[in-house]
C-alpha cells in the first residue's frame, strides 16, 4: 500500500486496518459492543445466582458433589456450537439462548471456585464465629462469603473472560454482539471489520478482568495481591 | 419434545449419513482436523513444557499463556486466517487456529505438573547418584504424569469440541451438519448435528479417561494406597 492512499481509499482497497471503516460504521460498533457486554454481563451474573446454591448445596450435602460436579463437567463438555443448537427448540432465535448456554457454561467455573473458596475458610475462624454466637446464615454472610472471595473472583474472571470469548458463537443465532459482525464480515470478505471486531473483543476480555481485579482489591482490603487460585480449564469462543 | 424425535428420525434416515456432506464423511475430515492439530501441539507443547520444568524456568509464562489464550475468541482466529491467503489452503487455517487453542492447556498442565513433583524426592534421587536424565525420566516424568494426562484429554475434548467452530469460518467438519441445518431452517437437522457433535466430545472424554488409567506409569502404586 502507498502512503498517498487517502482515508476513504482503505475500505475500497478491503485493508485490514481502516480508520474510515471505525469512523463511518461508529454506530453497528457501538451497538454489537453493547450486545456484547450485556449478554456476557447477565449471563455471568445468571452464572453466580445460579452456582452460589448449588456449591452451597454439595457443602452442606456431599453426596451431591459427584452429581453436579459431574453434570456441570459434563455440560463443558459439549461444543458451543452443540449447545447453541440444542437449546434452539426451546428458546428460537433471540438472545436468551445465547444467554441460556453461556450460564451452563459458566457453572463449571463457577461452582468449583467457590467451592474452593468456601473450603479455604480456616476452621478457626469459624469456630471463632460460632462461638461469639453467629448463627449459620450470619456466619456464611459476614465470615465465609468475605474469606472466600479471593478465590471466587478468581473463578468470576475466568468465566468473564471466557464468556466474551464464547458470546461470539452467539453469531449463529445472530445474537452474537461482535460475533455478529465477525461472520457477517467473512460473508462479505470484508477485512477491516472482522478485524476491528476482533481487536474489540480481546479489549473488552482484557477490561473486564482488569475491572474485576480492581473490584477484587476493593472488595478484600486485607488481602496481598497473591497468586489466587484456579482451575486449568478453558473454553473455546 | 417434537424436536428430538425429528431429530431421531434425521440421525436414523441412512440417507443423511451417506455422501460429502453426510455424516461420515463430515466426521471424517473433523477426526482428520483434531488429530493433527493435537499431534502438532503435543510436539510444541509437551517437549518446551517438560524441560522448562525439570529446569524450573519460565514458569510465569507457562502459566499465563493459558490465561492469556482465553481471552483470545477462537472463532475470530478462524475468521481471520480465512480471510489472510491461507485461506486458499484448504484445512490449514482450522489446523493453524486450532493449534493456538490448544498449546496453551498443554503447556500449562505439563508444566505445573513437572514443579508439583515433591523437590525432596527429586533432592534424593540426586543424592542417589541419579544423572538429570535419569532425574527427568525415572522420577519427575511419572510423577508430573497425572497431571499432563489432565492437560491432555482437556485440550483434546475442548479441540474436538471447537473443531466445529471451522464449519462458521466455512471449513468442513461435523459443524457443518448444524450450519447446513441452520441454512435450511431444519431444526431437525440442526439439532441431530448436535447430538452427533456432542456425542462425540463426551466420548472423546469418556475414552481419554480409561487410556489414562491404562498406562499410568504408577498405576500399581497409586492402587495400593
Amino acid at each position: 500500500m502507498s502512503a498517498v492512499v487517502s482515508a476513504a481509499g482503505c475500505l475500497a482497497a478491503n485493508d485490514w486496518i481502516c480508520g474510515e471503516y471505525v469512523r463511518s460504521r461508529a454506530q453497528e460498533l457501538t451497538d454489537a459492543t453493547v450486545e456484547h457486554v450485556w449478554i456476557t454481563a447477565v449471563s455471568v451474573l445468571i452464572g453466580l445466582v445460579v452456582a452460589f446454591p448449588l456449591a452451597l448445596l454439595v457443602r452442606a450435602r456431599p453426596r451431591f458433589a459427584a452429581p453436579v460436579l459431574g453434570l456441570t463437567t459434563v455440560l463443558y463438555a459439549i461444543p458451543s456450537l452443540a449447545m447453541f443448537s440444542l437449546l434452539l427448540p426451546l428458546f428460537g432465535l433471540s438472545a436468551a439462548l445465547v444467554v441460556t448456554g453461556l450460564v451452563l457454561y459458566s457453572l463449571t467455573i463457577l461452582v468449583r471456585n467457590i467451592l474452593a473458596g468456601l473450603a479455604s475458610v480456616p476452621e478457626e475462624a469459624r469456630e471463632a464465629a460460632r462461638g461469639m454466637g453467629y448463627g449459620p446464615g450470619r456466619l456464611l454472610w459476614e465470615v465465609e462469603l468475605p474469606l472466600a472471595l479471593p478465590a471466587v473472583m478468581a473463578g468470576v474472571r475466568m468465566a468473564t473472560v471466557s464468556t466474551v470469548a464464547l458470546t461470539t458463537v452467539g453469531a449463529l443465532v445472530d445474537h452474537g454482539g461482535l460475533g455478529t459482525l465477525i461472520t457477517t464480515g467473512l460473508k462479505s470478505f470484508f477485512k477491516a471489520q472482522v478485524l476491528t471486531a476482533s481487536v474489540l473483543c480481546v479489549l473488552l476480555a482484557v477490561t473486564a478482568d482488569l475491572l474485576l481485579l480492581a473490584l477484587q482489591r476493593f472488595l478484600t482490603p486485607w488481602t496481598r495481591p497473591a497468586r489466587t487460585p484456579g482451575t486449568l480449564i478453558r473454553k473455546a469462543g | 419434545m417434537g424436536a428430538v424425535t425429528e431429530a431421531w428420525t434425521w440421525l436414523t434416515t441412512g440417507a443423511n449419513w451417506q455422501g460429502e456432506s453426510g455424516v461420515w464423511h463430515r466426521l471424517a475430515e473433523h477426526l482428520w482436523f483434531s488429530g493433527v492439530c493435537l499431534v502438532v501441539s503435543c510436539l510444541i507443547a509437551l517437549p518446551l513444557a517438560l524441560w522448562l520444568g525439570h529446569i524450573g524456568r519460565g514458569g510465569a509464562l507457562a502459566v499465563n499463556i493459558s490465561n492469556a489464550g482465553r481471552a483470545v475468541p477462537t472463532l475470530a482466529v478462524l475468521v481471520l486466517l480465512t480471510l489472510t491467503p491461507l485461506g486458499r489452503q484448504g484445512a490449514l487455517p482450522t489446523i493453524i487456529a486450532l493449534v493456538l487453542f490448544a498449546v496453551p492447556p498443554l503447556l500449562t498442565n505439563a508444566y505445573v505438573g513437572m514443579r508439583e513433583v515433591d523437590r525432596s524426592v527429586v533432592e534424593a534421587a540426586r543424592g542417589m547418584g541419579m544423572s538429570g536424565g535419569q532425574v527427568f525420566a525415572r522420577v519427575e516424568l511419572p510423577l508430573a504424569y497425572p497431571m499432563v494426562m489432565t492437560g491432555l484429554r482437556s485440550a483434546t475434548v475442548q479441540v474436538i469440541a471447537t473443531a466445529t467452530l471451522a464449519a462458521m469460518a466455512g471449513e468442513g467438519g461435523l459443524g457443518r451438519i448444524i450450519t447446513a441445518g441452520f441454512n435450511r431452517n431444519d431444526t431437525a437437522q440442526v439439532v441431530a448435528g448436535a447430538l452427533v457433535v456432542g456425542a462425540l466430545a463426551l466420548l472423546a472424554e469418556g475414552l481419554l479417561v480409561a487410556v489414562g488409567r491404562a498406562f499410568d506409569p504408577m498405576r500399581a502404586t497409586r492402587r495400593a494406597h
